[in-house]
């Protein structure tokens, strides 16, 4: 069950961010995770929103151009090694992943939360659920 | 003269008569005009007669078009150094209107008009409306802006002439346009060919295709275009686009016009008479070969120009069209040598290099800013990011950039550094968009 992300284009100079910030402020978007990919002319920010449609809307209304990229969210123990655990489980299905985050657990939370990018996500899905992970449904974010 | 080419039976016309005169007819109209032209400016432009005195030469001396090298040119400094009244060939009183340039090169320039003068002006723009297919039940939105720049009131003039229901919208509020555009079933579009393709944009990212909007045709000028960016505005519009040549210093657009052929633009010979000239030595180029297009107005009373310089590098056919008009084609501008940049001893235009954006998929939108660092030029291409080409994968997009670094140094034979910027971060001024910023101190 894959989430979907919200990324955006952003240029590399002072100021975008934090605009991007406002913008999502005025919409009452809020935040699960951010992610940051830079070049040195320009950005992707990737974004796990609470509300997607809300969210793409006011981008694309304030001339931002945004894509949703499928991306996979699974809990995993907040636990010394649990990261270590999972990566060998998706290794050893020779299943390659082209980045990931994380959300960090909170407290009186046990789960921490592990965002994948990943280009085979149904053989990916199907791995970490013979080997007993969750992912989080897109309802489920909202949640977190 | 080529070979006889069947004439198109639909072709339709604002002045048959001239505008199918034979050659011999329109030669004899420009030996009088000329020759009368050349005694009003001696008589009322000291600051021309000053030149021609300088030279030698009389309107005794000029008696027929063959005569017009004997005559010293006109540049923009000249336009510049006699700004605002010098080159005034009426007296104020009888002047009803000025235009002026943008200025962005330098001084502006203040072109001045007499009512004799706005209307054979807006005869040439009625021209070319009506060989763009407009007639009295098309309904023509103006998109260039009003005021000092000569676009909207160019072809306002026009569209009231052939009749046209006239949208005198003006350049800007792109939202408003599209929505006339629809409730109003606009037929024919004006404005500059850089706001054609924003509206065409804009249009693309509402989710509306060619079939939603009634235009059929468009008159897009007074910017440099290519061939690629036609397709692209035919193809997301479902029109025609037509091609459209003037300057202030000559009146404004409608200079020439393009015809249903769509391959060079046919010059308003009766009003205006075309040279194409070495730029270098200034000795005149033979039909067909590329050269810098001089241009003397044959009756403007005004602002009467003989042998201006325009800098544009075109070439010019005498050849039969098939759309039955006699008037001599010239090609679209290479470029305005105005617009040439020197960059590291390369000569680039602009045009270059928007088509290699447009056949590698990225939108007219760009920027070209120059620099010198260490002595060494600059050049910097900013593009605007689209939704086609964004994708969440840094990779791609970068090795997208590197194809167009490729691309540019394979046209340009320099190596430019591309950079992607927010969609609608590129600015426009009246319609026209900003493409070069030199930053060279010089």
């Amino acid at each position: 069950m894959s989430v979907q992300q919200v990324s955006v284009f952003v240029e590399n100079k002072p100021g975008t961010l934090s605009d991007l910030m406002k913008l999502l402020k005025s919409a009452d978007v809020n935040m699960r995770a951010l992610s940051l990919a830079e070049t040195q002319n320009f950005g992707i920010v990737r974004l796990i929103v609470d509300d997607v449609v809300s969210c793409t809307d006011v981008l694309k209304r304030n001339d931002y151009v945004s894509s949703l990229t499928p991306v996979i969210i699974v809990a995993i123990p907040d636990v010394v090694g649990s990261l270590s655990d999972l990566l060998t489980v998706l290794q050893d299905a020779g299943i390659n992943i082209e980045y990931m985050y994380a959300i960090p657990g909170k407290k009186n939370v046990d789960d921490a939360f592990m965002i994948f990018r990943i280009s085979d996500e149904d053989k990916a899905e199907k791995v970490l659920t013979a080997h007993g992970y969750h992912s989080i449904s897109q309802d489920e974010v909202a949640t977190l | 003269m080529g070979t006889d080419r069947e004439v198109n039976p639909l072709e339709r016309y604002f002045q048959k008569e001239i505008e199918t005169a034979s050659r011999d007819e329109i030669v004899a109209m420009q030996n009088t005009k000329l020759v009368k032209q050349v005694q009003h400016v001696w008589d009322n432009v000291p600051y021309y007669r000053k030149k021609m005195e300088a030279k030698g030469v009389t309107p005794a001396d000029i008696r027929s078009i063959e005569d017009i090298r004997k005559l010293p040119t006109l540049s923009k400094q000249d336009l510049r150094d006699s700004y605002p009244y010098g080159l005034l060939g009426m007296p104020l009183k009888d002047c009803v209107r000025i235009h002026s340039t943008s200025g962005t090169t330098g001084k502006r320039v203040v072109a001045f008009y007499t009512q004799h003068d706005i209307d054979l002006w807006t005869d040439c723009t009625a021209r070319a409306i009506v060989a763009a297919g407009g007639t009295n039940e098309d309904v023509c939105q103006i998109a260039y802006g009003y005021g000092l720049f000569t676009g909207g009131a160019g072809l306002d003039g026009g569209s009231h002439k052939v009749g046209c229901l006239t949208i005198p919208a003006s350049s800007g509020n792109t939202e408003r346009q599209i929505m006339f555009i629809q409730d109003l079933q606009a037929t024919i579009l004006c404005c500059t060919p850089s706001y054609a393709a924003y509206i065409a944009e804009t249009m693309k990212e509402k989710g509306m295709g060619p079939d939603d909007i009634p235009l059929k045709a468009g008159i897009f000028g007074a910017e440099a275009w290519s061939e690629e960016m036609r397709q692209s505005i035919q193809e997301t519009m479902g029109i025609k686009a037509y091609d459209i040549y003037g300057l202030t210093e000559l009146s404004g657009p409608g200079v020439s016009f393009e015809c249903s052929e769509q391959a060079g633009m046919h010059i308003n010979e009766d009003h205006f008479l075309a040279e194409i000239i070495d730029p270098d030595t200034g000795e005149p180029m033979p039909d067909g070969q590329y050269g810098e297009l001089v241009f003397t107005s044959l009756d403007k009373e005004a602002y009467p120009l003989l042998r201006y310089r325009t800098r544009d590098i075109c070439s010019i056919t005498r050849e039969k069209c098939s759309c039955g008009r006699t008037f001599a084609k010239m090609t679209k501008p290479k470029g305005r040598s105005d617009d040439m940049l020197i960059i590291r001893g390369v000569n680039v235009f602009p045009s270059q290099i928007e088509t290699v954006l447009l056949k590698l998929g990225y939108p007219a939108n760009y920027q070209i800013i120059v620099d010198r660092v260490n002595n060494t030029d600059t050049l910097d291409v900013h593009v605007e990011m689209t939704p086609e080409m964004f994708t969440d994968d840094v990779v791609v997009i970068g090795n997208r950039k590197k194809e167009l670094v490729s691309a540019l140094k394979d046209m340009l034979g320099l190596k430019a550094v591309v950079t992607l910027v927010a969609p609608k971060s590129i600015t426009r001024s009246n319609g026209k968009a900003v493409r070069v910023i030199d930053n060279r101190k010089i």
